[in-house]
């Protein structure tokens, strides 16, 4: 089984990524799937999460994931905030929006990172609410370049079940950039260091 | 093909409701039921269900609404949560001494005080002895399933009917849920007769004050006093558990999926210690049970689906060979157990049966329960069994007091 968890802030779609990753996933042939909000009141601007679980198997636990397989990261500033770290499996994925290449987030230990400008992105297909960029749909595109558990034509074809086709077609284009962009660093398990690949 | 869609345990149980088309539905919103209640006012208005939804002020109203319209032929449907639940508890009671077939879902939530939004299963708990029939589901697709079996038990033994399931554990938490076909449902679900047609072409005086004492009628005819009226009422919740093991069948035969009549079990065969619990905390014990199974400890897991009629001869056969029982349960009668564990004990009583029973009160207010946890206080028990110890003891599970 594969947790992932989305951290953001309220009102970036962070429970949306959770469901599209969760429909693309099981278009990829994946019969466990379970998405999740946090629990409770949202508020916008907010730390907040979500989280996807992704199994060749039903699910049978719906508890709060405690070290995720892959922690996707909305907004760079969360990083410094809140232990997203404590809640990653060593030697798990971290994808950060971020305009900095991986080893320049600051992020140590024994961690896979990837970095997107998911920001600059969504800017540039002016995919914004209010003037701010939605990063959500680029790092589900990072999210299958950094991962491969998912392929990007699912990513589209998980997402196109989720919006209408008139917002599909700039989110897609925004997912496929976001794919070619993602910088993957792969920490070395032999070494103990970091090593780009 | 089958249409498997990612849904939450609200959409589910919306799903539920419309395939089985009930003409009224009244609910009063609450966390975490309001996307139910939202979503059948969207189908009401957009005429995808040909129901009169009634707004109310409240859960009293919700439900006298519902009773209401059952009495006059409607089938009828509401949902509601905790501190909901408890406003409605007289008319919990007059629905089913009124032996109508209503059907609500109870997403469970805590009760206040202190306030929560949060799961446990304190609010339908508490609601045990007003004659309903519950049923408690472990994932979504149970819900939708659930809500199909209901309806056609309660409308065979006229006693209405509470689907219970964790509020945002299932509830706000999505997972493919295969949506059974209208066509199949109306086969499995035949129309509703009503035992009684309140109705102005055949004028007749319901529920008026009965004495102690049996009475004739008009007629001469001497008719049930209260306490008869009672009987039929527990004789109906008795005969019950044959027709809710008989909608499972005859489901799984329509549908392909049982969810298991009265009761679950999940590696059970040889399983020296046995977890069980109600709802989506059963789910989770049997990852747990996996995890110990890996560790060389023979687990297994009884889920109990329906809590009222109490299936007291299915427990006896499903942990009858455990040498060590641990009870999960996210509610308590305060003052003395969990309520599953002592009719648990109750049922053993006389029996062969005398695996000591540990009692873990758990996950109130929505405290997550992980499946580590459940296997750390399985161990816990079997050592303490092995060791000698026979007695029954009560703890309460990630707590930080006392």
């Amino acid at each position: 089984m594969q947790e992932v968890l989305w951290h953001g802030r309220g009102g970036q779609g962070v429970v949306l990524a959770a469901q599209i990753l969760g429909e693309a996933a099981y278009i990829q042939g994946f019969k466990g799937i379970t998405s999740a909000p946090t629990f409770g009141p949202e508020r916008r601007g907010a730390p907040v999460a979500a989280s996807t679980r992704i199994s060749d198997e039903p699910i049978r636990t719906f508890s709060q994931i405690e070290a995720a397989d892959v922690a996707v990261v909305l907004d760079a500033t969360l990083l410094t905030m809140i232990d997203i770290l404590g809640r990653l499996k060593e030697r798990g994925m971290i994808i950060v929006n971020t305009p900095l290449a991986p080893d320049q987030i600051g992020i140590e230990g024994c961690f896979d990172v990837a970095s997107v400008d998911a920001s600059g992105i969504a800017r540039e297909q002016r995919l914004t609410v209010g003037g701010f960029p939605i990063v959500n749909t680029p790092l589900l595109g990072a999210f299958a370049k950094a991962t491969g558990l998912v392929s990007i034509t699912n990513i589209e074809r998980g997402l196109k079940k989720k919006m209408p086709a008139d917002r599909a077609i700039a989110n897609c284009a925004a997912i496929r950039t976001a794919f070619e962009n993602t910088i993957v660093k792969r920490h070395d398990s032999k070494t103990g260091t970091s090593d780009k690949k | 093909m089958s249409d498997v869609r990612i849904i939450t345990g609200n959409e589910a149980a919306s799903l539920g409701v419309k395939l089985c088309e009930p003409k009224v539905v009244a609910a009063y919103p609450i966390t975490p039921q309001s996307a139910l209640a939202e979503t059948l006012s969207r189908y009401v208005e957009g005429g995808e269900l040909k129901a009169e939804y009634v707004r109310v002020e409240g859960e009293h109203s919700a439900l006298t609404v519902c009773i209401s319209a059952s009495t006059v032929g409607a089938r009828v449907f509401t949902a509601t949560s905790s501190n909901g639940l408890l406003y409605m508890h007289e008319q919990l009671h007059w629905a089913a001494g009124s032996r109508l077939p209503i059907v609500m879902c109870c997403v469970n939530r805590g009760v206040g005080a202190p306030w929560s939004i949060f799961n446990d299963q304190q609010d339908s708990i508490s609601q045990r002895d007003t004659g309903w029939i519950q049923m408690y589901c472990r994932d979504n697709q149970e819900i939708i399933d659930s809500m199909i079996q209901a309806y056609r038990i309660a409308e065979e033994v006229y006693v209405p009917v509470m689907i219970c399931y964790d509020g945002f554990v299932l509830s706000h938490t999505m997972m493919p849920v295969t949506i059974p076909d209208i066509e199949s449902v109306r086969k499995f679900l035949p129309p509703y007769k009503p035992h009684t047609i309140l109705s102005p072409e055949d004028p007749r005086t319901i529920n008026s004050v009965l004495l102690p004492v049996r009475r004739a009628n008009p007629e001469g005819v001497l008719c049930d006093g209260y306490m008869e009226m009672r009987y039929k009422l527990q004789a109906a919740l008795d005969q019950s558990r044959d027709v809710i093991r008989k909608a499972n069948e005859l489901f799984a035969h329509t549908f392909g999926r049982n969810h298991g009549g009265m009761l679950w079990e999940y590696m059970t065969d040889d399983a020296d210690l046995i977890l069980t619990g109600m709802g989506s905390i059963a789910a989770e014990a049997t990852v747990a049970a996996d995890i110990l199974r890996a560790e060389g400890v023979k687990a297994g897991v009884v889920g109990i689906r329906v809590f009222r009629p109490f299936p007291k001869d299915d427990v006896i056969t499903a942990f009858g060979h455990a040498k060590a029982i641990v009870v999960f349960e996210k509610g308590i009668s305060y003052g003395y157990e969990g309520a599953l564990c002592s009719d648990l004990k109750a049922a053993f009583f006389g029996t062969d049966s005398k695996a000591p029973i540990h009692n873990y009160i758990a996950g109130l207010g929505g405290r997550d329960v992980k499946p580590r946890e459940l296997v750390e206080a399985g161990k816990t028990t079997l050592a303490a069994v092995e060791a000698g110890r026979m007695n029954h003891e009560i703890k309460w599970l990630n707590c930080y007091t006392g």
